[in-house]
């Protein structure tokens, strides 16, 4: 069973982001990257398809600069084979469809089962990529995947999506994209012979001319800020009384 | 040609409100640009939902109502939208973000060619006369405002519950479209649709969230949050924290944040919730927020309207017996 793992460098969550001179991108230093936390799923997906068929690789790929290598090897250390690297020094100016169409480029000649995405980077938040490169590949899709199993011919699989107030379960015929949510399984820690193995693992670095963003960003800004808010002070019963009060009359959002 | 598209959202037969919202803005749009706004219906036996979307403003009706089309499946969803898209050639196209819209959206804008900007919270235009968007990037911690480039049409989904609706009739027309599937295009099969077996409103959908963290000790402990969203109304829902969840006390389509949900009611009341900044991009942007808490200095506490410190085992319940009297 082979798998292809989009994944994304972002900057953690915990990281204090700030918006550079010229107002459409972010400043880099200081920023700590690290793994998209939806991409774990999804490798750990791969790594499980492939122990439990006991046959193929995992491959990852990625289109960014230079320090994507570090999350790569973390993966690596995860027990994923090989990893692609398609160098852009620009990561900032792409939008979705610029990298669905690169990443379609390289995976077109590849040989797979199927394709794993987080379902969304928590940097742009965007969630397209892997519907588009579905698209580009003439695939099929299943997006916010939380469970997933794989017929034995590996010909189709049965995919349970969140949807609201439920979730849908559908049978998708392979080779397919699949986005991996939270909940999908729980992802591996690496080991210290993971760690060493990563090492020696190859990245092959690609280069693309990547087509230019069909979406721009004109300005960043801060969110509004909230105004600020009150705390209720007394006993607990009047505290209660005021505060329904408040909502009642103040904020109108009870009856 | 031209036009604002928007493709309206049902599920067995049903239009989500977010349609309305959508059609709402998008008349707002079209007047602007002086195009018709447009409403495209998929489904199958959904005719008669056609009346409802002319009175929140839809000039037209694009109808591909087929058996083909009863469920909703990416490919058959795709090309129906794709295929009256390239004979109409309209310059604006607007989807929910919504899981459907999310997974469809996507799929259109590769299929076109052209670019897409997701969860949007404020739709505009500028003085070319194009789209221009306003959507949240690194969990909320910034706005994007953002254009397109070439790009024709300009594809958006847009986040649920941002926009009050309005109704502004027209004359909705009917033009029912041409519907070719064919079934070996089509490469994935609905088996099972589980609805989720508490009574509640989904939480992408709710008015009012009471939401628990950490801080509830335990899943003994939620019938109390049960207790006062009953008592808060048919379109209040429970919500979590992603300690309470990761701990197993509630499900994961109950978490909030990051790793969960985005929500915007009109109050949130988080209940032992500290306020990790993954738990407030899951939820800032609701209208209000009640924080519960007994650490005076939770982060909760910088983003709520109104805080109360102490015990929310016996606050809770209390805000539950008041608002019992009201109704009584």
């Amino acid at each position: 069973m082979n798998s292809i793992v989009c994944i994304k460098q972002v900057p953690d969550t915990e990281s204090i982001i700030k918006i550079n001179a010229e107002g459409t991108g972010i400043v880099e230093e200081g920023i700590k990257y690290t793994a998209n936390p939806y991409d774990e799923y999804a490798v750990e997906e791969g790594l499980r398809l492939r122990e439990k068929f006991g046959d193929g690789k995992v491959t990852v790929i990625t289109l960014g600069p230079k320090r994507v290598e570090e999350t790569m090897r973390y993966y690596f250390a995860m027990g994923v084979d090989e990893g692609i690297l398609i160098q852009d020094d620009e990561p900032g100016k792409r939008d979705p469809l610029s990298v669905a169409q690169c990443l379609a480029e390289v995976i077109k000649g590849m040989d797979y089962d199927v394709i794993l995405c987080g379902k969304q980077a928590i940097d742009d938040d965007s969630a397209q990529v892997g519907a588009m490169l579905a698209e580009f590949l003439d695939i099929p899709q299943a997006t916010v995947v939380s469970k997933f199993d794989v017929a034995d011919n590996k010909k189709s699989a049965v995919a349970h999506k969140e949807i609201e107030g439920g979730e849908e379960i559908i049978e998708i015929q392979l080779p397919a994209v699949v986005t991996a949510q939270k909940g999908l399984n729980e992802p591996r820690l690496t080991s210290l012979l993971g760690i060493k193995r990563a090492v020696s693992k190859p990245i092959e670095t690609r280069e693309m001319n990547v087509p230019e963003a069909k979406m721009k960003i004109t300005s960043l800004e801060r969110p509004p800020e909230r105004p600020p808010g009150r705390i209720l002070k007394g006993e607990d019963e009047d505290v209660v009384q005021e505060l329904i009060h408040l909502l009642k009359n103040e904020a109108k959002v009870i009856g | 040609m031209a036009g604002i598209w928007i493709f309206t959202e049902q599920r067995g037969g049903e239009l989500k409100k977010v349609s309305f919202e959508l059609l709402t803005v998008g008349r707002t749009l079209a007047d602007r640009v002086g195009e018709e706004l447009v409403a495209l219906l998929v489904g199958r036996g959904v005719e008669k939902l056609v009346p409802e979307l002319a009175t929140y403003g839809a000039d037209r009706i694009f109808l591909a109502d087929n058996e083909n089309l009863e469920d909703f499946l990416t490919e058959p969803y795709t090309s129906v939208i794709c295929d009256a898209v390239k004979v109409n050639d309209p310059s604006v196209l607007l989807f929910s973000a919504t899981t459907m819209g999310r997974d469809l959206s996507p799929r259109v804008a590769a299929r076109l060619g052209t670019g897409l900007a997701t969860d949007c919270t404020g739709l505009d235009i500028n003085d070319a006369g194009l789209l221009s968007i306003k959507r949240p990037m690194f969990a909320g911690k910034l706005f994007a405002n953002v254009v397109f480039h070439n790009a024709k049409p300009q594809i958006a989904s847009v986040r649920p519950n941002v926009i009050p609706t309005q109704e502004n009739p027209r004359a909705g027309e009917v033009v029912k479209l041409e519907v070719g599937i064919d079934p070996s295009r089509v490469r994935t099969k609905l088996m099972e649709m589980k609805k989720d077996t508490g009574a509640r409103v989904d939480l992408t959908e709710a008015k009012i969230i009471v939401s628990g963290g950490r801080g509830m000790k335990g899943p003994e402990n939620f019938p109390i949050l049960e207790d006062l969203a009953t008592a808060l109304g048919s379109e209040a829902t429970i919500g979590a924290s992603r300690s309470a969840v990761d701990a197993g006390w509630r499900p994961q389509s109950d978490q909030v944040g990051q790793t969960g949900k985005t929500v915007t009611p009109d109050l949130y009341i988080a209940c032992g919730i500290s306020g990790a900044v993954q738990h407030l991009a899951g939820m800032s942007s609701s209208k209000y927020i009640v924080a519960i808490n007994r650490d005076p200095d939770a982060p909760i506490f910088q983003k709520a309207d109104y805080g109360i410190v102490g015990d929310l085992f016996k606050i809770v319940p209390l805000i539950t017996e008041e608002l019992k009297k009201m109704v009584s």
